[in-house]
């Protein structure tokens, strides 16, 4: 009983995230407040998030909340900080007439539970400086680091994940 | 002025792009090329379309700025995937690197 509960509310919550996301990329393409188009939109949207909201049950989307929504934005600008950070890295690691690089693959521990928040790390770690996602099993990531500067797993999670992690656990708390 | 601005990102982006292409001809193995093509590719690719955005804005600009998002979206993705492809048919990485956590992962004991 409660846990088909437990999936309803996740099913209401997946169709209105999907019907939101939908509608968004239907109003950036045509971008067009015409009602005609908008109505278009609006019933594409919901056939769409209806038929399929119960395929993104595993994510494990959280609940919609102002605080989470204030943490993103700020996880969003952190992370094009870490991105810009890594194209200079990187450019300067590749004009570098003797190339520094000393790369290996490392393992860092993760305490995120959904699959939605690993995915969301894992891309991050991918377009940070010098480190890339091999592969995630279970709570441990296969990280590729073009400059190993630490073997322990503890440290390596420290440099690596934790700048992005502190606020993804706030967001999928 | 909107114009201007505009071309100057449209020239970093290729400026990073051009990067990104050396890099990938520079490094020694696939995983470390895939950190050139992830990095400065996608942000290289992404400042071309914001420029298209400053520089046009509008209906254009906003399919533009769709095109970033989903760029920042699967570019990660490929390269987790064309990078863990790599790692189970055998590549071998470059004899520099100091050590490979995932090799050494024979009997499985990182498995869940």
């Amino acid at each position: 009983m409660a846990e088909t509960a437990y999936k309803a509310t996740h099913r209401v919550r997946n169709f209105f995230y999907l019907f939101f996301i939908l509608l968004i990329i239907w109003l950036a393409l045509t971008s067009n407040f015409h009602w005609q188009e908008l109505s278009v939109g609006v019933l594409v949207s919901l056939v769409i998030s209806l038929i399929l909201n119960k395929n993104y049950l595993g994510l494990g989307f959280p609940p919609f909340s102002i605080k989470r929504i204030a943490f993103f934005i700020i996880y969003i600008v952190v992370l094009f900080k870490e991105i810009i950070k890594a194209n200079f890295d990187v450019a300067y690691r590749v004009i570098h007439p003797k190339m520094p690089i000393k790369p290996g693959i490392v393992v860092i521990k993760t305490t995120l539970k959904q699959d939605i928040a690993k995915l969301i790390l894992a891309n991050s770690i991918t377009l940070t400086p010098g480190t890339f996602t091999l592969d995630i099993l279970g709570d441990t990531l296969l990280i590729h680091w073009i400059n190993v500067k630490s073997e322990n797993v503890d440290e390596a999670t420290k440099i690596i994940g934790e700048k992005f992690e502190k606020y993804l656990r706030v967001i999928f708390a | 002025m909107s114009e201007i601005i505009g071309i100057v990102v449209i020239s970093m982006g290729v400026a990073f792009d051009l990067f990104g292409c050396i890099g990938l001809v520079r490094l020694p193995d696939i995983y470390n090329r895939l950190q050139g093509a992830t990095k400065c590719v996608t942000l290289g690719t992404c400042l071309i379309l914001l420029g298209v955005l400053i520089h046009s804005g509008g209906a254009m600009g906003a399919k533009a700025l769709l095109c970033a998002i989903f760029i920042l979206l699967t570019s990660p993705t490929g390269a987790h995937a064309l990078a863990r492809g790599a790692h189970k048919s055998g590549v071998k990485l470059w004899e520099g690197s100091v050590m490979d956590k995932y090799a050494d992962d024979k009997e499985g004991e990182l498995d869940r």
